[in-house]
């Protein structure tokens, strides 16, 4: 069974980004980017899977500038076999990339596509879901818990109640939240062997999709900031100012 | 123009979200429909009628309706989608799952998570966590939309709406519930809370958890919450969670025990009117967002705290 794994290039986590000051965007030039944290989740459960024997393959996908290929590096370095480059300047936005996607899995024909239920820069928490419905698939959002056996995924999954947990048939969507797993640090070794494995670039194009952006972004600006306030001096401080001053208890 | 609301409801009653998402819905303007899928769901679509500002309320009652999957919920919203320039949802994690569906079998883009409207075509949204606003215009016929619920008051009572029975469409039969475990607890639900008391890595481990923040949340009549970490380490169920992934909050009073305050953790909770934040390092990055800021032990404040109450 071959496994597809979509993974994005994003501002690092730890970056505070600053809104340029024209108002147009997000300054990301001279930021340290890194692989969307829950596509590296996406892809230790693609390994594991592999590991375990459920998968066959594991194909990491990207979809971007030539920089994402440092991404997919990442990913081969963790364990994906292959990389898949779709290689464009264009601004992507989630209904384009789960078509660019689709196009992919049209040609892989992969039984299981793993995503980030979002990617944090955008916030988003689409492209699962809509890839899910252009191919007709069953999903299983923001999993927690993932097991394969025969033809069937069973999985666990994060909703605002607790807990709930699905069946369906393979082939299916999954895309992972925060405790799905904890992912591998890629070795030296591996990273070194990463570099070798072989690394594939296509064009929207080339899959035959038109990636021309829905929403346009007018402006951006940065939230009203929330003034510190003060440090009370013990518990009856706090008392008094949570009962007078602020009037909430 | 009409927009068509989908409602979030455990058969029964309505939840709150739906009431924040038919906020935004009156902001754009137009007729306002709610769509109400479920099974044995006349009592949800009874409440959805009342609503101040629903002019009419859509129900599809069906057995393949009750454990509200994606694939269903999605085909349902296709098949009554025609004349509706907007679909809405809460950006709960129901509407989370099923609206991207929605929005990619129309061809358009989805809104995720708005906090403002602008116009009927220009929204405002939240990216990077909330550390940017974005406002964003769709050139799409239809705009498929999710609200953050914080950022839009509750639609009061008072409306009148008729019911109207729509069809069922077709059991997809692609993902059967296998099982549930939802969280009981008397207390009030996290996003509906007026008071949370929210505990993080500091606070230890899960039995330091609940002796110490159960009582003060049991004395201010407080929803409970966590940060990541808390949650990472088990001290509580994930659906405790409070930050950029999981519940957004903003409640009158926001109390932050042993949270440092990483910006993952602020996203979800910043928009509180009044935050507390109780923590033995003065420069944890969560006094920068506090109103009042407590630097001390919190095994010896808190249960000062929950004597003084």
């Amino acid at each position: 069974m071959k496994v597809l794994v979509p993974v994005k290039r994003v501002v690092d986590y730890n970056v505070k980004v600053r809104v340029k000051s024209d108002g147009t965007g997000v300054d990301i030039a001279n930021v340290k980017m890194s692989m969307n944290p829950f596509d590296e989740i996406a892809i230790e459960e693609a390994v594991r899977l592999k590991e375990a024997g459920t998968a066959t393959e594991v194909i990491a996908v990207s979809a971007g500038l030539a920089g994402c290929q440092e991404t997919l590096r990442t990913a081969m370095a963790i364990g994906a076999d292959r990389g898949i480059l779709i290689e464009t300047d264009a601004e992507l936005q989630p209904l384009a990339v789960a078509k660019l996607l689709k196009a992919l899995v049209d040609k892989e024909q992969p039984k299981l596509v793993v995503l980030g239920k979002q990617a944090i820069d955008d916030d988003a928490n689409q492209t699962g879901q809509m890839l899910a419905a252009l191919l007709g698939w069953p999903q299983a959002t923001f999993a927690s818990k993932v097991m394969i056996a025969g033809d069937k995924a069973t999985v666990t999954r994060e909703v605002d109640g607790g807990l709930e947990t699905l069946e369906m048939s393979l082939p299916a969507i999954i895309t992972t939240d925060l405790r799905l797993n904890e992912p591998r640090y890629a070795t030296l070794p591996n990273i070194m062997k990463a570099k070798k494995k072989p690394l594939d670039t296509v064009t929207p194009d080339a899959l035959g999709v038109d990636v021309a952006p829905r929403l346009k972004t007018l402006k951006v600006a940065e939230p009203a900031k929330r003034q510190a306030g003060v440090k009370v001096a013990d518990v009856a401080d706090l008392i008094a100012k949570l009962k007078n001053e602020a009037k909430v208890i | 123009m009409a927009i068509l609301v989908i409602a979030e409801h455990d058969n029964a009653s309505l939840q709150p979200a739906t009431l924040n998402a038919v906020s935004a819905a009156v902001k754009i303007g137009g007729d306002i429909h709610v769509l109400v899928a479920g099974s044995g769901c006349g009592a949800a679509a009874e409440a959805a009628a009342k609503v101040a500002g629903v002019a009419k309320v859509k129900v599809a009652d069906a057995a393949h309706y009750a454990d509200q999957t994606a694939e269903n919920i999605a085909a349902l919203v296709i098949a009554n989608a025609a004349g509706y320039s907007h679909v809405i949802a809460p950006a709960t994690t129901g509407g989370k799952n099923f609206m991207p569906r929605v929005a990619a079998l129309l061809d358009v883009a989805q809104i995720s998570d708005i906090v403002g409207v602008e116009s009927a075509d220009t929204f405002v949204r939240p990216i990077y966590a909330g550390n940017v606003l974005a406002t964003v215009q769709s050139a799409d016929a239809v705009k498929v939309i999710t609200v953050r619920t914080t950022a839009f008051e509750a639609a009061a009572e008072g409306g009148s709406a008729a019911v109207e029975t729509v069809a069922a469409a077709a059991d997809s039969g692609q993902t059967k519930l296998v099982g549930r475990e939802l969280t009981k607890s008397a207390r009030p639900e996290l996003t509906a809370a007026k008071i949370i008391v929210s505990g993080g890595r500091g606070v230890g481990n899960s039995e330091n958890y609940h002796a110490l923040l159960e009582p003060l949340a049991d004395k201010l009549g407080a929803a409970l919450g966590a940060s990541r970490a808390a949650v990472d380490a088990g001290f509580v169920p994930n659906d405790y969670q409070v930050g950029q992934t999981g519940k957004i909050v903003a409640p009158q009073l926001y109390v932050a025990v042993g949270i440092s305050g990483a910006i993952q953790h602020l996203a979800g909770m910043k928009d509180s009117k009044v935050i507390v934040a109780i923590n033995k390092d003065p420069e944890a990055p969560i006094f920068q967002v506090a109103d009042y800021g407590l630097v001390a032990d919190l095994f010896e404040v808190v249960p000062q705290l929950t004597a003084a109450l």
